[in-house]
C-alpha cells in the first residue's frame, strides 16, 4: 500500500473570501415564507417535492394495482393507467429528485459545507423557491382539468403526445409543458447560484480540492442542469407552438384516424434527440448528487477516509463530461441512422469504467474501516447493491445490439427505476438521517428508521430484481394488462401481483417514515451539534440549527481536507476541517 | 453479522433467481442467436461483478463492524490498486462491447438477397405490403390514403399495381428467406414488435425505417407494439404465420392486389402485359 503523506493534502494555500452582505428579515413573513435564506429555501424545496411526491407515490400504487390484478380494479382504465405512468415518471424524476437533490439538498448543504453565509444571490434564490411551486402548482392542476392529465409517457414522444388518440391531449399537454417551462426557469435561478456560491463563496482555505464530495456532486450536476436542460426548454416551446398554434417542428404529414392532418415536414425523431440530450444527462444529474452524499455517508459512518479522494473527483467531473454524449443510447430502436449505434454504444461503455471506479472506492472506503451500522449507513449499503445492480444492467441496454431485443420492455422499466428511481432515494433517504440532527437539532428514532430501511430497501429489491425477468421474457412497458399473448406464461401474473404487494408494504414503510420525521421533531434525542462526529464544515456550526448567517461572528477557516478520520496519532478519530494543524505538525511542515 | 449475512444471501439469492427463473427468453425464431449470445456473455461478466462487489462488502461489514477499540485504517489512496482496477474494468467493458458491435455490424447490414416487404402501423392495427409479380414495391406517400387505399399507395405508380396488399390481418412469411422488413406509420410511433425475433425497429410517421432477418423455424407468432401510441397500445394485435414455402405460396395466391382493391385491375393487366411485350 503506498500511503500518500498526510501534509500533502494540508498545505494547499487558503483562497480569499470577502465576506458578505446578508439580508436581514424583517418580519415573520420575510423570516419563514419569501425567505432569502437558503436554509428555509432548501426546507420549503424539500417539503414541496416530498408533498408532490406523495402524489406519485400513490400514483404507483394505483399502476401497480392495475398491473397485479387487471380487470378487478374498475375505476381504472387504459386512459388512466397512462395518464397516471406520465404523472408518475415526470414528477419523480424532475419535480422530485431534481429538486430534492438540488434545490432541497444543494441550498441547505452548499453554503454550510463551503463555509459561506448563505447563497450568493438570495433575492434570486428566493425567486427560484416560488417560481419552481408554480410549476409543480401547474402540474398538479392537469389532474382536475377537463381530460386530466397527459398520457403521452414521461417521455411525451410527439407526434402522440399532441394526437387525439392520447388522453390529456386538450389541457393535459399543453399545461405538462408550460409546467416543464416554467420548471427549468426556476431551476436555472438556483442553479447559477449554487455554481457561483460554489466558486466564489468558499471561506479561508477551502480549496476545490479540500471540498467534500457532496459538493462536487451537487456543484457538477448544477453545472450538467444548466447545460441540459435549455434542450428541454427549446424542445417544450416547440412542441407548444406545434399543439396551439399549428407549427411542425416535430409534426410530418399525418392521417390521424382516417383524418388528413394539415401538418407536415416536421420530424418526430429531432424531439427525440432534443428529450434526450437534456434526458441522459438528467439521469446524471440525479445520480452525482447521490454519489457525493453517499461518499461522505459511508466515509463518516465508517470512521474512514474516502478511498481515492482525486479519483473520486475526476469521475464525477468526467462522467459528468461523457453523459453529454451518450444520449442516443436511449434511441437505438428509434429509426435513427443505424451507425450512430456504433458510437454510441462505444461511449455508453466507457463511461461504465469511471462509474465502476466509484463503485470500488466505496466498497475500499468500508475495508478496514470501522462500521458503525446507523440508518444512513444501512442506506448507504443499500445504495450500492441498488445501483451496482442497475449499472450492471445498464450494460445490457448500452450494448446498442443487445438493446435491440430489451428496449421497450419491462427489462427497462426494471433498470431504471434500480439505477434512478431507488439508488438515489436509498440515498435520499440516508440523507435525511444524516443531516436531520442538524436541521432540527434532533435525532430521527432509530427503531423506526431501521424498520424503515430494511422493508424499503427489500422490498424494493424484490420489486424490481425479478421485473427484469419479465422484460426478458418480452412484456413491453407501458401496457396496462399484458392480454393474450402465446409467449407469456401465466406464472408471470403470480409474480406481477407478488410485486403489487411489496410495493403496497414498501409504500407502507414511507408512512412509517413520515410519521417519524414528525415525531422527533418533537420528540426525538437531543443531538448536540455533531452527533456523527464528522469532519465536515455543517457540523461545526456554532448553533444547531445553525442560524441566519451560519456562523456567529467570524468565518470558519479550512485547514484541511474533508476526510481526516481515523488519523494516525489523533486524539479523536475525526479531526474537524476548521481545526488548525497542531505546532508539532507546523513544526514538521517547515522542516525539509 | 445479521447484516453480512442478508448481504450474502441478496447476492446468491439473486444468482440463484437468475438459474432457476422459468422467466426466460421466448425461443428464437429468427437468425438472431447471435443477439441472445451476445446478452449471454454479458451475464456471464456482469454476475461475476455484481456477486464478486456484493460478496466483498459482506465480508467487510462482517470483519470490519464497529467494536470496542477498533481504529480504521488511514489510507487515503493506492495509484497501483487504482490503475488495475480501472485495467481489469476496462478489459470487461471491452468484452462486452466487442461482440456487440460485430454483432450490430451484422444487424446494419442487410444481404443483398433480402425480400423487402412492408409493415404499416397506424392507430391501431397493422397493415401488410409484399411486392408483386414485379419484386419492386411502389412508392407510396400518406396524401394518398383513403379508405380504399388504406396504405396511400401511390396511383400512378406502376410497380405499386401489384403489390399484394394485407390490411388488418395476419403476416405470412416464407421459412428461411432472408426478408428486410421495411417500417412506416401513417400517424403516431408505433414499434412491430415479435419476441421470438429479437430484431425490432419504431414506425415514425415521415419516414422509412427498417430491420431485416431470416426467419429458421415455422410457428405462429404474436405481433404487438412496443412503442406507445395512445389508449389501445396494449390492444394493437396481429400475428405472423412463418411457414413452408409451398403454404407460403398457396395464401399468397389468395390476397388481393393493390390495383384489385382500387378497381384498378383492367389498367393492372393492361400495363403488365405491355411491360412484358
Amino acid at each position: 500500500m503506498v500511503d500518500v503523506p498526510y501534509d500533502r493534502i494540508a498545505d494547499v494555500p487558503p483562497a480569499e473570501v470577502p465576506e458578505v452582505e446578508l439580508y436581514h428579515p424583517k418580519s415573520w413573513w420575510t423570516q419563514y415564507v419569501f425567505s432569502q435564506d437558503a436554509k428555509v429555501i432548501a426546507i420549503q424545496y424539500s417539503l414541496t417535492a416530498t408533498a408532490i411526491g406523495l402524489v406519485a407515490l400513490v400514483l404507483s400504487w394505483l399502476m401497480r394495482l392495475q398491473l397485479g390484478f387487471p380487470g378487478t380494479f374498475s375505476f381504472i382504465d387504459a386512459n388512466q393507467y397512462l395518464q397516471f405512468i406520465t404523472m408518475h415518471g415526470m414528477i419523480m424524476v424532475i419535480y422530485l429528485l431534481t429538486a430534492l437533490f438540488l434545490g432541497g439538498f444543494g441550498n441547505y448543504l452548499i453554503p454550510l459545507m463551503v463555509g459561506a453565509r448563505d447563497m450568493v444571490f438570495p433575492y434570486v434564490n428566493m425567486l427560484s423557491y416560488w417560481v419552481y411551486l408554480l410549476a409543480v402548482l401547474v402540474l398538479a392542476s392537469t389532474f382536475f382539468v377537463p381530460g386530466g392529465p397527459t398520457g403521452a409517457g414521461w417521455t411525451l414522444y410527439p407526434p402522440q403526445a399532441i394526437l387525439s388518440g392520447t388522453p390529456g391531449q386538450d389541457w393535459g399537454i399543453i399545461l405538462m409543458l408550460s409546467s416543464l417551462i416554467l420548471f427549468i426557469i426556476g431551476f436555472t435561478m438556483g442553479g447559477l447560484n449554487y455554481v457561483v456560491t460554489v466558486l466564489q463563496a468558499r471561506t479561508r482555505g477551502m480549496t476545490l480540492m479540500r471540498m467534500p464530495l457532496t459538493v462536487w456532486g451537487i456543484f457538477t450536476a448544477t453545472v450538467m442542469a444548466l447545460l441540459a436542460f435549455p434542450a428541454l426548454f427549446v424542445a417544450s416551446v416547440m412542441m407548444l407552438f406545434d399543439r396551439v398554434l399549428g407549427t411542425s417542428f416535430f409534426m410530418p404529414a399525418l392521417v390521424e384516424m382516417g383524418q388528413q392532418m394539415k401538418y407536415g415536414g416536421g420530424s418526430p425523431i429531432l424531439f427525440q434527440h432534443l428529450f434526450w440530450f437534456f434526458g441522459h444527462p438528467e439521469v446524471y444529474i440525479v445520480a452525482l448528487p447521490a454519489f457525493g452524499i453517499v461518499s461522505d455517508l459511508i466515509s463518516t459512518h465508517a470512521r474512514k477516509n474516502i478511498f481515492g479522494y482525486r479519483m473520486m473527483v475526476w469521475a464525477i467531473v468526467a462522467i459528468g463530461a461523457l453523459s453529454f454524449i451518450v444520449w442516443a443510447h436511449h434511441m437505438y430502436v428509434s429509426g435513427m441512422h443505424p451507425h450512430f449505434g456504433f458510437f454510441f454504444a462505444t461511449t455508453t461503455l466507457i463511461i461504465a469504467i469511471p462509474t465502476a471506479i466509484k463503485v470500488y472506492n466505496w466498497v475500499l472506503t468500508l475495508w478496514r474501516g470501522d462500521i458503525h451500522l446507523t440508518v444512513p449507513m444501512l442506506f448507504a449499503l443499500g445504495f450500492i447493491i441498488t445501483f451496482v445492480n442497475g449499472g450492471l444492467t445498464g450494460l445490457f441496454l448500452g450494448n446498442v445490439v443487445v438493446d435491440v431485443p430489451l428496449s421497450d420492455t419491462m427489462f427497462v422499466v426494471a433498470h431504471f427505476h434500480m439505477v434512478m428511481g431507488v439508488a438515489p432515494i436509498m440515498v435520499v433517504l440516508g440523507a435525511i438521517y444524516h443531516w436531520y440532527p442538524k436541521v432540527t437539532g434532533r435525532m430521527l428514532d432509530d427503531w423506526m428508521g431501521k424498520f424503515h430501511f430494511w422493508v424499503t430497501f427489500l422490498g424494493a429489491y424484490l420489486i424490481f430484481f425479478p421485473m427484469h425477468y419479465i422484460g426478458l421474457l418480452g412484456v413491453p412497458r407501458r401496457y396496462h394488462e399484458i392480454g393474450e399473448a402465446a409467449f407469456i406464461p401465466s406464472s408471470t401474473h403470480t409474480l406481477n401481483a407478488f410485486i403489487t404487494v411489496m410495493a403496497l408494504m414498501v409504500g407502507f414503510a414511507q408512512m412509517v417514515f413520515l410519521f417519524n420525521l414528525v415525531w422527533s421533531y418533537f420528540k426525538g434525542r437531543p443531538s448536540g451539534g455533531n452527533p456523527w462526529r464528522a469532519t465536515t464544515l455543517e457540523w461545526q456550526t456554532p448553533e444547531t440549527p445553525p442560524g441566519h448567517g451560519n456562523w456567529g461572528k467570524e468565518l470558519p477557516v479550512v485547514y484541511r481536507w474533508a476526510y481526516d478520520y481515523s488519523v494516525p496519532g489523533a486524539e479523536q478519530d475525526f479531526i474537524p476541517q476548521n481545526q488548525p494543524p497542531r505546532p508539532t505538525r507546523a513544526v514538521q511542515e517547515a522542516a525539509p | 453479522m445479521v447484516v453480512a449475512i442478508i448481504l450474502l444471501l441478496i447476492a446468491v439469492g439473486s444468482v440463484l433467481f437468475h438459474i432457476y427463473s422459468p422467466w426466460w427468453w421466448t425461443p428464437i425464431a429468427t437468425n438472431w442467436s447471435y443477439i441472445d449470445h451476445t446478452i449471454s456473455i454479458t451475464f456471464w461478466i456482469t454476475g461475476v461483478v455484481f456477486f464478486a462487489v456484493i460478496a466483498f462488502m459482506a465480508y467487510c461489514v462482517l470483519r470490519f463492524h464497529h467494536k470496542e477499540g477498533r481504529q480504521a485504517h488511514y489510507n487515503p489512496e493506492n495509484k497501483k490498486l487504482e490503475w488495475w482496477l480501472t485495467i481489469g474494468t476496462a478489459i470487461g467493458v471491452g468484452a462486452m462491447l466487442a461482440p456487440g458491435l460485430v454483432v450490430w455490424h451484422q444487424f446494419v447490414t442487410v444481404p443483398a438477397d433480402a425480400t423487402e416487404i412492408e409493415v404499416m402501423g397506424q392507430q391501431w392495427s397493422w397493415n401488410y405490403r409484399l411486392p408483386g409479380k414485379d419484386g419492386r414495391m411502389g412508392t407510396t406517400d400518406v396524401r394518398h390514403v383513403s379508405s380504399e387505399n388504406p396504405m396511400g399507395l401511390n396511383p400512378d405508380d406502376q410497380h405499386g399495381q401489384d403489390d399484394v396488399v394485407v390490411a388488418s390481418e395476419d403476416l405470412h412469411l416464407p421459412v428461411g428467406k432472408p426478408v428486410k422488413v421495411l417500417l412506416r406509420s401513417l400517424d403516431v410511433l408505433h414499434d412491430f414488435y415479435v419476441p421470438e425475433f429479437r430484431a425490432k425497429m419504431d414506425m415514425v410517421p415521415g419516414m422509412v425505417t427498417y430491420f431485416w432477418m431470416t426467419p429458421i423455424r415455422t410457428g405462429t407468432f404474436d405481433v404487438l407494439c412496443a412503442e406507445l401510441c395512445g389508449a389501445a397500445h396494449a390492444q394493437m394485435r396481429s400475428k405472423v404465420i412463418v411457414e413452408e414455402e409451398n403454404d407460403y405460396k398457396a395464401w399468397l395466391e389468395k390476397q388481393k392486389t393493390y390495383a384489385e382493391l382500387s378497381g384498378r385491375s383492367a389498367v393492372m393487366r393492361a400495363t403488365y402485359e405491355s411491360s412484358g411485350k
